[in-house]
């Protein structure tokens, strides 16, 4: 298997993780809107389904970029093909 | 003071600028006490960020086609997130968002959620790649992926479609702003909006868009946090309202049993006499009430959209690598976070310090006349914005008589909470940056698409670039008086037509895009009838439930990109599927685009 073939397989195994993630926070748990709003969990003190639509889905999203931009970083130097620092 | 290139010296410029502005808030602080009156401190509040953003534009200019179109790709990672967020956050977001939680709830926070969601797709399916690939536009993608005058048409179609639905919302609300900061006419006002958005961009492209965006950001995130960090400390409900509204929000939900919500229903005869686009409090503040699929659907549109609008996905073209392309999608989505999750906090806010008949502002449960003698009641009652009437004729103002516009949340709360009036001139200058970096983004998208691909590739491929860039900047401006044109005719809501921009670019774009990166069996004619079924297939089904049908799969008027961009992936893969594959020169395109290292397929100037 060559070098960019084995690239492109890791590339894609993250996206799968990374929107496999991201369906969670976006779709699958507001299946449970009335569940999430009996819960006994409480952040901050804010009604579970509450708190997951003004801060929580919102902060996951931003840490799950960033955490997704370091992973696609480290693969592409693995198999070599990130870019010279031009500037 | 500043020496060497402008790049570097970007924290250092910026910082100075962040504090002439805070310089310039607290002289108007002063000035306020020593008896300016309102209206001026709103003129000069409005007067003096646009003048700013024109100084930036002015001397942004250019005569060079990759700083026109891709601001010379030397943006950095941090401003351009900053620049995105303000492209991305509108004068909807910034005025009328507040309005939507405080009256419609759990239901209406699906905006919040896809609005931010969407920046993960945008991050791990497209921004990289498109910036690795090296195009000037997003019809460029599609243009030179699948070949052919015909997709690259189509793709213009799509932009122009779903970027002009949105920008005459955009004009409509600079228009708003400046009309009731500056006192004049909203006919006029709406042109001198106009006016103020072609100098943002009509001489430097993309590179004046981008340094005016980055100054946009600062005034409208400081014009937005500082009245809901002033308001809850003020009330003494947190001194970090993100994280100490709890108890807030549980009273809001007692004050809303003990008054009656829900249970207590006006006559269709006295809400006949509620002044039009006014509201009552009819859903619960924080308990879910939508269906599952009502939220995810509107969800899903939101998202998709956000990774097919042009706008957003150009600004990634403008970082230097395709790695800061990576991070700058999470920068811009922490600087969308800052304010998105405030605005959640403002609605509460500002209802709880209506509701709370403890707080010396609530007016619920006083007596009629007493809230008509309010002097803030009166001015936002002028304006056309709060509405009270005694409908059971008790003499008291109950939950159910009383009525505000959307924005009035984010516009009038500052007075209402006793703010001074610099606050409430400074949050009309957060609104006019909001619309008018939105503004700048989507004119600029839809006259570099046409310019770009309808003119140079298409019409005139042996065009030079002075000529080029003068065909730009003539496009720009029709382009934005045509939306100006239209938003004056005021036909239209400012958060639906919105809504409808994402569904229109769902529909034709998001398969196209995402396959073009992700499938490399795709090929034009699928493209094509992706994007022209996509749309058609979308725009017919919106046609339909406006005029009275009753629709399918529970998808109403705001998710008709559901419908659309179903059509368009089977369409797509269909189509693919029958014709040819594509041939090797392609294939070797795509691999090229999945890898971060080596040359931009398209080459720096094209």
């Amino acid at each position: 298997m060559s070098k960019q073939t084995q690239h492109w397989e890791a590339t894609r195994n993250l996206l799968w993780v990374t929107l496999a993630i991201w369906f969670v926070f976006s779709i699958g748990i507001f299946f449970f809107g009335a569940e999430m709003e009996a819960s006994s969990f409480r952040p901050l003190g804010y009604p579970l389904s509450y708190y997951m639509t003004c801060q929580g889905s919102l902060g996951i999203f931003v840490i799950l970029i960033f955490w997704f931009a370091n992973k696609q970083e480290k693969i592409d130097e693995k198999f070599g093909f990130s870019e010279k620092e031009d500037k | 003071m500043i020496k060497g290139k402008f790049i570097d010296n970007l924290p250092k410029i910026y910082g100075i600028y962040t504090g002439g502005f805070l310089g310039f808030i607290i002289l108007m602080a002063i000035c306020e006490s020593a008896g300016m009156s309102a209206k001026l401190i709103g003129i000069f509040f409005v007067a003096f960020t646009v003048s700013i953003y024109a100084i930036i534009g002015y001397l942004s200019r250019t005569l060079q086609l990759d700083a026109y179109y891709v601001a010379g790709r030397q943006v950095p990672t941090v401003f351009n997130g900053m620049a995105t967020a303000a492209d991305w956050m509108s004068g909807a977001s910034f005025v009328a968002m507040a309005g939507g939680i405080y009256f419609k709830g759990y239901g209406y926070m699906a905006l919040l959620v896809g609005w931010t969601g969407g920046y993960v797709l945008v991050a791990s399916l497209l921004a990289p790649y498109l910036r690795k690939f090296g195009c000037y536009t997003v019809p460029d993608f599609i243009g030179t992926r699948y070949g052919g005058n015909i997709a690259r048409l189509s793709a213009v179609l799509v932009l122009t479609v779903a970027s002009f639905t949105y920008v005459t919302a955009q004009i409509n609300a600079t228009g708003t702003i400046a009309s009731v900061a500056l006192d004049i006419p909203f006919g006029i006002a709406v042109y001198i909006g106009l006016a103020s958005i072609l100098i943002c961009s009509m001489l430097g492209g993309m590179r004046a868009v981008t340094w005016t965006q980055v100054a946009q950001y600062i005034v409208l995130i400081i014009a937005y946090l500082l009245p809901v960090f002033w308001i809850s400390n003020k009330m003494g409900a947190g001194i970090f309202p993100h994280l100490m509204l709890a108890d807030e929000v549980a009273r809001i939900a007692d004050l809303e049993s003990q008054f009656g919500l829900g249970t207590i229903k006006n006559t269709a005869a006295d809400l006949a006499t509620v002044p039009k686009g006014l509201a009552g409090i009819t859903k619960a503040h924080s308990s879910v009430n939508a269906t599952p699929w009502a939220f995810i659907s509107l969800a899903v549109c939101m998202m998709a959209g956000t990774a097919s609008l042009p706008h957003v996905m150009m600004r990634y073209f403008t970082t230097p690598s395709v790695k800061t392309a990576r991070r700058s999608v999470g920068w811009s989505l922490f600087f969308i976070f800052l304010l998105y999750s405030s605005a959640p906090m403002l609605a509460t806010l500002s209802k709880l310090s209506l509701m709370d008949p403890n707080l010396a502002t609530g007016i619920i449960g006083k007596s009629i006349s007493e809230v008509q003698a309010l002097d803030w009641y009166q001015n936002w009652n002028q304006a056309n914005l709060m509405f009270v009437s005694d409908f059971n004729g008790n003499g008291t103002l109950e939950l159910n008589e009383f009525f505000m516009g959307g924005k009035a949340v984010v516009l009038a709360t500052p007075e209402i909470a006793g703010l001074p009036y610099v606050i409430s001139g400074l949050v009309a200058a957060g609104g006019m940056a909001a619309a008018m970096s939105t503004a700048d983004g989507l004119v600029l998208a839809i006259a570099n698409a046409l310019s770009h691909d309808l003119y140079y590739k298409i019409i005139d491929p042996k065009a030079e670039t002075a000529k080029r860039l003068i065909v730009a900047r003539v496009l720009l401006f029709l382009i934005g008086f045509a939306g100006a044109s239209i938003a004056a005719l005021e036909i239209q809501g400012i958060l639906g037509s919105v809504i409808w921009a994402f569904d229109f670019a769902m529909s034709g774009l998001f398969f196209p895009l995402v396959l073009g990166v992700w499938w490399k069996r795709a090929n034009a004619e699928g493209a094509i009838a992706g994007m022209l079924l996509g749309l058609a297939s979308g725009t017919a089904y919106l046609i339909w439930v406006r005029n009275g049908g009753a629709g399918f799969w529970g998808v109403t008027q705001l998710t008709f990109g559901i419908v659309g961009s179903a059509v368009s992936l089977v369409s797509m893969v269909v189509v693919t599927l029958m014709t040819k594959e594509p041939d090797a020169a392609t294939q070797r395109m795509v691999d090229e685009v999945r890898i971060p290292s080596g040359k931009a397929v398209l080459g720096r100037q094209h």
